[in-house]
């Protein structure tokens, strides 16, 4: 019996140890993690529901008092009731001298469409007061506008829904960002502002821009005239070229770039030149550098170095912006930011991660470490977006102001707004209105990018003017080769003539496809091009109501637009070329071995290019059309460029798309059709100088069905009555 | 029954010692171990230490938080870069509980969640449990509720941390703000120069790009389980509201909105009090299932209640309910990095009364873009305080190394493997200055290479000739052998016959244009070539050739044929005679998926296959055939895929396209019906005129 419980007793103890050991060794096993604390029963953090006891009103009404100029937002200090009407910008008052940039900045918003000269209707409000540059030392400074501003009278009302202007606040010696005007509930779009200063979707940051920014078009970005290639490496990798002041605010970055300048592939260079006592204050200083920084500086001419190096650093001036950065944009020169707490240009809406790499100011030295890090895949896209941004946002003053507009906008209209994408994509946020669509892939540009399958109909649009006397009548004949298509969703007739169109039964029947004639039309030359609703599909066929082309060439031409959904796809060409004589672009119909515009007499298209012709951001070109009552096709040929930077696509060789004379079309006069001619060759002119520069491109290849004219059998070939044309 | 009661005492005895004398030698151990570590290994894992303080007499003065705080001001970079300089470290500090004078805790009570916090960022790749080389330290007194904190006692803990610093590199995480009656939007205790990680942050109190906005989550629904739904199956309901204590003023006007639409369902809580259930909600006396109920409605309002951030976002994020978010000045989690955009509706307070006006505007396909959003936003960022942790030090991390931080795509863009990322994206007509680079590819055939270089010569564009001599065993002729031609020709002698050797993307091409032609392809005239060359600059991102080819499916047999024949469709162009961009050398060298690359060299055939798959897979586009040309067989040429009678040939070509299918997971070559032709091509115009005369043979 004693021994059974000695050894039972002895087992007991064994067993007790043995499960002892194993749970502080399973304890050991998991390392750290399981600890005697995860044993223990934990609360949750969050126990129950808070309530809600002060009233919202009560407290929207405090926090709108409370939150004012310096921690301003759109919920505070912007008053959204006067914009329930439309974005409308009004200007006042009228004034004046400015300063050059800043009547740049006046007319491009007289220009805009959203350009008002009624207040009543206004939702933003914009000074004709210079207010560009309140540096005091500078000769832009605009003396006494304190007392100017002090008598805009109700419509000033403390700043509410203005967007001011500025480039330059503070002087020597502490370049303050404090403004010597009070700015009250203003927008204020600046350049070089601080982090701290920013107030986060209220203020606008702007680029730092030189006066010989151009009003409109801007030089192009040097990609689009140099190489594009891999390695994407230039003959140095990073160079610099500008002033450091020695001593006083943000001297002391500029002053120590010196250490990494090797002559060799990074190339930094600074002068102490600036102001008349340099050397006097360099001796004061004992800076013993400016002689070697100097001969150095005197070596390398700035442009060269600009254009061959892979990456530009951008180290923060006096104030932390710094020309250099819109330089480099330009020059597909990769910026290297040294600007500790620089709020970037339009930083709201760009992803400047993509085109621009961010350093420390700190941490000066890691800089050549950090550019050695990219691979040649991310330089060769970092690069291509600084040409885009640089040509979407920046290369002129109608871009930037227009871009600073379209921010207030989409802000105003929140639930229509743009996102990310369409900023940071090409073509970039002027031209995809964001009232066109909700859903991206609908933007022809972004098909691919979004894996998107356009609808495989077309909708045609028949553009009619003359009276249909016959059933044998051009239009009916055109309408039943367009039925024969198994590609076409419906054909609409636009009917502009001043008789009737015939009674319903006398239509084409039959065909399986509705027809809709649309007789309470604008009447205008654009109306064929007006968005209407019933137009579901993506795709547009333009047609004139005497267009001769076949059902085959309507569905070849479909086929190829569907590989190039962003252009326009067609048969009339025609080319622009420089008129010397006139010194200016001018307009040909000749059969030339090059073309760059598709007339839309028979052309398709993407339909979101009837919206942006509506809806352009450019109302004068609109209004030149509608004046003459000509050259649509000119303009709708300059929208699609002006946003693809391609030239459109020619199909097979027909080239004469019309009968020549229809019923009701005969005109007497024989100088009609050399009016019109000399008109458009006008309209070429016009339009360029609106757009600001010439945004066609000329093709030299059009696009035949693959077995074309070969001498093979017609039995094989898909589009047979393309051969006997 | 003494004895009995005796071997229970000894058993007792015996038992206790046994513990205590195991617990002595293991601690001995392990602290042994620590010492043998030659430093003392800080961890918060281990069991909570135990510290009184006196609160009182403490002569720390803690700083208040600093309002003005940025990345660049105080923010400490220069220990951030031990790792790797792409990666931040983060200390834990250990779990201790302090005791106060009166023998109260004055640290706050440990919750599951934030235990969690602690343990993700241990085992996230940012962990550190070295404090001498990290970047940012987490204390580890809760304050994911301020409600459960001693706020001023806390201050002055913060000061007790051993690199507390003022609160340079700390990183608090904070969900629930505030306190009765005002909630605060930021946590208020003295934390100078600490990073926040808070939920619920105004737009004043957020310090942009320094703190971090994150949710609030949602621990009631932790286990909770969702009926699995499809995307685009229809919701009953178009708004639902099923927050609960919504201040009466926000349901006034919801109730106002709800009578004139019938699929606006506002619920409440079933039951007052305090032990309400959270997963059912009323409407009267209808009772649905919390959060099931959300998943019946396209939209969930969240308002603003007591907090700025609201669990509610996260429970509507979950069910694929897109968030309708009315709480003026709410910094949305994660902003800085999401496009709020692309998942939820924001709207004003004042505008309240218009939401079923605004939800009505949206169109059925963004709805499903944004329930997608939605349900993306939650799987990756949201739906754990593991990722939301995991999340926030990204966000840091990204700040601290911009140079590789994620960019908007990799964040926002929800992975489709049939969108394509055109690596040229830029609309560029490269300059006709430039030229191209001729690359010929050639083992032993002199005497046609020869031919075709001296041809070759004669295009206009033409800037160099690069012959890729691809044969070991033979050296290339003397230099006096080789025609003479007006334009530079440089010959490269590989060190392996590889078919590959032609798209290697030397450094003496140095045009962006590449012409990759065979040794045999005499019949191609200037004009072609030229018109070619003319055509590839209207198009640099595709493949622009001579010799096309196309593809076939089999319904039958379930596979792609290769076909030679005419047809009126092409979807590859061969490079026997084809321009390329260089960049396609490029990826097709260091950058093909699926080992494409070296099958291509083993098998000696299929290299010019691979690079159609490559082009059209990267640009989603079909290649341009130009000019009518098909007939490319010479009378010495052997090699040739011409005679049809060659099935082998065709059958393996067909191989090779399943293969790469397979590589690719898909299928990427894309038909085209088109070819490009001069302008004038056939045109009835005096050659004089044309550009391009010699054009147009088979």
């Amino acid at each position: 019996m004693q021994a059974k419980k000695r050894y039972l007793f002895v087992v007991i103890l064994a067993v007790l140890l043995f499960i002892v050991y194993f749970g502080s060794k399973s304890d050991r096993k998991h390392g750290e993690v399981t600890l005697s604390l995860q044993k223990r029963e934990f609360p949750t953090y969050l126990e129950s529901e808070a309530v809600d006891l002060s009233s919202p009103r009560r407290r929207r009404e405090s926090v709108t008092s409370d939150f004012k100029s310096g921690k301003c937002r759109m919920d505070t200090c912007f008053d959204f009731s006067r914009c329930v009407r439309g974005f409308k910008v009004y200007v006042y008052p009228v004034l004046e001298r400015v300063s050059e940039s800043y009547s740049k900045i006046i007319s491009t918003i007289q220009e805009s469409k959203y350009y008002t000269t009624n207040p009543d209707e206004a939702c933003i409000f914009i000074l004709s007061i210079d207010t560009l540059d309140r540096d005091i030392l500078s000769v832009n400074y605009a003396k006494n506008i304190m007392p100017k501003i002090a008598h805009l009278g109700a419509l000033w009302n403390n700043g509410r829904n203005h967007i001011v202007f500025n480039l330059f606040s503070g002087t020597w010696p502490d370049y303050s960002e404090v403004l010597d005007f009070d700015t009250g509930e203003a927008i204020m779009a600046r350049a070089s502002i601080s982090e701290s200063r920013f107030r986060p979707n209220f203020d606008i940051s702007l680029p730092l821009v030189g006066s010989t920014l151009p009003p409109k078009g801007g030089e192009r970005g040097y990609m689009y005239t140099s190489i594009n290639n891999i390695p994407p490496l230039r003959h140095y990798l990073l160079g610099f070229k500008g002033k450091r002041y020695l001593t006083g605010v943000g001297s002391e970055t500029r002053n120590s770039l010196y250490h990494m300048h090797n002559g060799d592939d990074i190339v930094l260079l600074t002068t102490c030149r600036h102001g008349k006592f340099w050397q006097k204050k360099a001796k004061e200083l004992n800076d013993t550098r400016c002689d070697i920084d100097n001969r150095e500086f005197d070596r390398y001419d700035y442009k060269k170095l600009l254009y061959n190096a892979t990456f530009c650093l951008v180290p923060r001036g006096r104030r932390l912006g710094s020309f250099r950065f819109l330089e480099a944009l330009q020059a597909g020169c990769i910026p290297v930011l040294l600007s500790n707490g620089w709020e970037l240009p339009f930083g709201e809406v760009i992803d400047w991660k993509k085109a621009a790499v961010w350093a420390d100011e700190r941490l000066l030295f890691q800089v050549p470490s950090i550019v050695h890090g990219l691979s040649q895949p991310e330089i060769f896209a970092m690069r291509q977006q600084t040409q885009f941004l640089w040509e979407a946002y920046f290369s002129s003053m109608d871009k930037i102001i227009n871009t600073v507009l379209e921010i207030v906008k989409d802000r105003v209209k929140s639930y229509f707004s743009r996102n990310s994408v369409h900023w940071n994509n090409f073509p970039g946020a002027l031209s995809l209105l964001p009232e066109y669509s909700d859903v991206l892939h609908t933007y022809p540009s972004f098909y691919r990018q979004f894996a998107y399958k356009s609808d495989n109909q077309f909708t045609a649009v028949v553009y009619a003017t003359s009276p249909v006397l016959l059933s044998s009548a051009p239009l009916f004949r055109l309408i039943r080769t367009v039925a024969k298509s198994t590609f076409v969703q419906k054909i609409v007739v636009i009917w502009n003539c001043d008789t009737p169109p015939p009674p319903s039964y006398q239509w084409p029947a039959d065909l399986g496809i509705p027809i809709l004639v649309k007789t309470k039309i604008l009447r205008s030359v654009s109306a064929r091009f007006y968005p209407y609703e019933e137009i579901e599909t993506d795709a547009v066929f333009n047609l004139d109501e005497d267009s001769l082309l076949t059902t085959d060439e309507l569905n070849f031409s479909f086929k190829v637009w569907k590989e190039f959904p962003e252009r326009i796809v067609g048969y009339p060409a025609r080319n622009h070329y420089w008129d010397e004589a006139k010194n200016a672009w001018s307009y040909t119909s000749k059969w030339l071995n090059e073309y760059s515009m598709v007339l839309t007499s028979g052309a398709i298209y993407n339909r979101y290019y009837n919206f942006l012709y509506f809806n352009t951001l450019r109302p004068a070109a609109y209004h030149i059309v509608e004046r003459l009552q000509n050259c649509e096709d000119i303009l709708m040929n300059f929208i699609v460029s002006d946003v693809t930077k391609l030239p459109p696509i020619k199909v097979t060789h027909r080239k004469v798309s019309k009968e020549t004379m229809l019923p009701g079309k005969a005109v007497t006069d024989p100088n009609y059709y050399q009016t019109r001619f000399k008109q458009r060759q006008g309209c070429v002119a016009s339009l360029t100088e609106i757009f600001g520069y010439m945004p066609l491109v000329r093709s030299r290849s059009r696009m035949d069905p693959v077995l074309w004219k070969d001498s093979v059998s017609n039995l094989r070939k898909k589009y047979r009555q393309l051969e006997v044309i | 029954m003494a004895v009995r009661l005796r071997v229970s005492l000894m058993l007792l005895f015996g038992l206790a010692g046994g513990i205590v004398t195991f617990y002595f030698i293991y601690h001995v151990n392990s602290a042994k171990s620590q010492e043998e570590d030659g430093r003392v290994r800080h961890s918060f894992k281990r069991s909570p230490g135990r510290e009184t303080v006196n609160l009182q007499n403490l002569d720390s003065k803690p700083t208040p938080q600093n309002s003005k705080c940025t990345y660049h001001s105080c923010v400490d970079v220069f220990h951030c870069g031990y790792n790797d300089r792409t990666r931040i470290s983060v200390y834990v500090y250990p779990v201790v509980e302090y005791i106060d004078e009166n023998g109260s805790q004055a640290s706050p009570v440990l919750s599951r969640e934030f235990n969690e916090v602690l343990e993700a960022i241990s085992d996230s790749p940012y962990y550190t449990n070295n404090p001498e080389t990290a970047c940012l330290f987490a204390p580890s007194f809760d304050v994911l509720n301020q409600n459960n904190v001693r706020t001023k006692a806390l201050g002055k803990l913060y000061s007790l941390l051993q690199w507390w610093n003022d609160g340079a590199n700390h990183l608090i995480f904070n969900m629930l703000p505030g306190e009765l009656p005002n909630y605060k939007t930021t946590l208020e205790v003295d934390t100078g120069k600490a990073m926040i990680a808070g939920g619920g942050f105004s737009t004043w109190t957020y310090r942009r790009g320094f703190d971090v906005s994150i949710p609030v989550y949602n621990p009631f629904l932790e286990n909770a389980y969702l009926q699995p739904k499809s995307n685009l199956e229809s919701r009953k309901w178009l708004l639902v509201s099923a927050q609960v204590g919504l201040h009466s003023e926000y349901k006034e006007v919801m109730f106002e909105v709800a009578a004139s639409e019938k699929r606006f369902l506002i619920m409440d809580k079933c039951t007052e009090g305090k032990n309400w259930d959270f997963k059912k909600r009323c409407q009267g006396t209808v009772e649905y299932t919390y959060p099931d109920i959300l998943q019946d409605s396209k939209f969930c309002m969240v308002l603003r209640s007591a907090h700025l951030g609201h669990t509610a976002l996260s429970d509507a994020l979950r069910t694929g309910c897109i968030p309708v978010i009315v709480a003026d000045g709410y910094v949305l989690p994660f902003s800085e990095v999401l496009d709020w955009k692309r998942a939820a509706v924001v709207i004003r307070e004042e505008n309240l009364k218009d939401v079923v006006e605004v939800l009505k505007s949206y169109s059925m396909e963004r709805i499903y873009q944004m329930r997608r959003q939605a349900r993306f936003f939650w799987e990756n960022y949201f739906h754990s305080i593991k990722a939301i942790t995991e999340t926030t030090l990204q966000i840091i991390n990204d700040r601290v190394f911009p140079y590789v931080a994620k960019k908007y795509e990799e964040w926002n863009e929800i992975p489709n493997p049939k969108a394509v990322w055109n690596p040229m994206f830029l609309p560029l007509i490269p300059p006709s200055s430039q030229g191209f680079t001729a690359v010929v590819l050639t083992f032993n055939r002199p005497e046609s290479l020869f031919q075709v270089i001296s041809k070759l010569s004669l295009v206009q564009s033409l800037s160099k000739i690069v012959v890729i001599w691809n044969n070991q065993a033979k050296p290339p002729p003397p230099m006096t052998a080789w025609p003479l031609i007006p334009k530079p020709l440089k010959i490269i002698q590989t060190q392996k016959n590889k078919l590959s050797n032609r798209f290697f993307p030397y450094h003496e091409i140095q045009t962006e244009c590449i012409l990759a032609i065979d040794d045999d392809i005499t019949m191609l005239t200037s004009d072609e070539l030229e018109f070619g060359y003319q055509v590839w600059r209207e198009f640099p991102d595709r493949l622009v050739g001579f010799p096309s080819r196309v593809h076939l499916y089999g319904n039958e047999s379930n596979k792609f044929k290769y076909e030679s024949e005419w047809k009126n469709n092409i979807s590859m162009v061969l490079t026997g005679a084809a321009f390329h961009h260089k960049y396609y050398s490029y990826l097709y060298t260091y950058n093909m998926p699926g080992h494409i690359r070296q099958w291509v060299d083993d098998n000696m055939n299929c290299e010019d296959i691979a690079m159609n798959f490559l082009i059209s897979n990267v640009t989603g586009k079909g290649p341009i055939k130009v000019t009518p040309r098909k007939k490319f067989k010479c009378p010495e040429c052997t090699n040739s895929e011409m005679l049809s009678s060659d099935t082998l040939h065709m059958v393996e070509r067909s191989e090779c396209v399943n293969n790469f299918v397979r590589a690719y997971r898909s299928m990427p070559l894309k038909g085209v019906e088109f070819r490009a032709d001069p302008v004038l091509y056939k045109d009835d115009v005096p050659n004089v005129v044309k550009m391009y005369t010699e054009v147009g043979s088979l």
